[in-house]
């Protein structure tokens, strides 16, 4: 039988967790299971109000791991994140469902992930437990050693990142493919390039051939060629009830190229 | 095994109840509150069945701690209604044969309610994406959308 202790920090909270309990936030992953009656027997969740504020300081805006989809929505400052939130499950899902929760979400899940991935983003783990970047905390996620509290996320210039989800059921599905970009180009160049894909291998992950052939270019009609050529080099999709790994390894430069064009005509 | 005593706001009434440990929302409000409306469909939120309004948002019972809607306002199709007095939505319903089955009817009159709440003239798009989570095996969902557009730029109910 579950048992769900609510305590008052995040702090207590993650005590609690290294102790072998799950932490139950927006509930739309963890609900399933202890509906399923495989959900681990300790449960433990806070009201702790950092987990639900949103603040600014310079270029980087930090959100609460319990923020919602749709309060992401409702930010005006979030709003380079809005198609994001969007692509993230159904209405009453986007109400429940949170950023937190989201950098668990198993494959074929996690969209929200892999823009705060392409974003640079960082975890900030409660207590004493410091930041993190997300492609550490992505890579061995099954073992976080810790809660994260929030996620420290860098302001992309304008017009400098694109996402794009593509799913066969509209306008819900999950995903075949999701893709994030991250392309600034102060000066005409492109410096610090993250391109981060979902679905694409049992965690969001970045997609380290592609970064390497934008990087110091220009986004032109060459450079999205070099990058289709390599959308998938290195990687190995999974196979699910939506697709079969070989499809998604062929579709991912059609779907690249289609978003990186997108965004050199500004579109 | 140690109940746990709930109190919320069940369609406008002050209620009070025990969950069990574990015990989701709409097993709470289906054997302890005695309110049959909404469904349980798939137990892991793809259909929509159970949804329900916690403090005017809408959410999934199924995937909801009982226990963690203490002190809120809880809110079903069957509050919908007052007796024989239909809502305009459910009455839309019945004219346009937006229920066959009638399984994820309850689901649909909160999330479409709670749209025309926040929205009272929304285009078809709005409306497609507002019940984009309430699965209908029946209908092919256009009779469902016809009875929610033929409100729109009404007057909200009270």
């Amino acid at each position: 039988m579950t048992r769900v202790e609510t305590v008052a920090t995040t702090a207590e909270a993650a005590r609690i967790l290294s102790d072998g309990a799950a932490y139950l936030g927006g509930g739309t992953m963890l609900m399933r299971a202890v509906n399923a009656g495989t959900a681990p027997p300790r449960l433990v969740r806070t009201a702790d109000p950092v987990l639900r504020a949103v603040s600014a300081r310079g270029d980087t805006v930090t959100v609460g791991a319990g923020v919602t989809m749709a309060r992401i929505l409702a930010e005006p400052q979030l709003d380079f994140l809005h198609p994001v939130a969007r692509a993230v499950g159904s209405p009453q899902i986007r109400n429940m469902a949170t950023v937190g929760g989201n950098l668990f979400a198993p494959h074929p899940y996690g969209d929200f992930a892999v823009a705060l991935l392409a974003l640079g983003a960082r975890a900030r783990m409660a207590g004493a437990g410091g930041t993190r970047p997300l492609d550490d905390l992505l890579r061995d996620r099954d073992r976080p050693g810790g809660l994260v509290e929030a996620v420290e996320i860098p302001r992309p210039p304008a017009r400098a990142f694109r996402f794009h989800k593509v799913s066969r059921v509209k306008p819900r599905g999950v995903s075949v493919i999701s893709i994030a970009v991250l392309a600034p180009s102060p000066g005409g160049k492109l410096a610090g390039v993250r391109v981060a894909y979902g679905a694409m291998g049992p965690t969001p992950l970045r997609a380290a051939a592609v970064e390497r052939v934008l990087e110091g270019g220009r986004l032109d009609q060459a450079a999205r060629e070099r990058a289709v050529a390599v959308a998938a080099e290195g990687l190995d999709p999974p196979t699910d009830a939506l697709a079969s790994g070989w499809y998604r390894g062929e579709v991912a430069g059609v779907h690249l190229g289609r978003l990186l064009a997108r965004m050199e005509e500004g579109r | 095994m140690t109940k746990i005593p709930v109190t919320l706001t069940h369609n406008g009434a002050e209620r009070a109840a025990f969950a069990d440990p574990g015990q989701n929302l709409l097993d709470f409000i289906r054997r302890g509150l005695g309110d049959l409306s909404p469904k349980y469909g798939c137990g892991q939120g793809s259909c929509g069945a159970c949804t329900v309004t916690i403090d005017g948002e809408t959410r999934l019972a199924c995937l909801t701690l009982a226990e963690t809607v203490e002190g809120c306002d809880v809110r079903t199709a069957a509050g919908l209604g007052q007796g024989a007095t239909l809502d305009p939505l459910q009455q839309a319903f019945m004219d346009h044969f937006a229920a066959q089955c009638g399984y994820c009817t309850p689901g649909m009159l909160v999330s479409a309610r709670a749209l025309l709440d926040r929205n009272p003239n929304p285009t078809r798009e709005e409306v497609v994406e507002a019940i984009s989570g309430n699965l209908c095996r029946c209908t092919g969902y256009d009779p469902i959308i016809d009875a929610i557009l033929s409100l729109a730029g009404r007057k909200a109910s009270a």
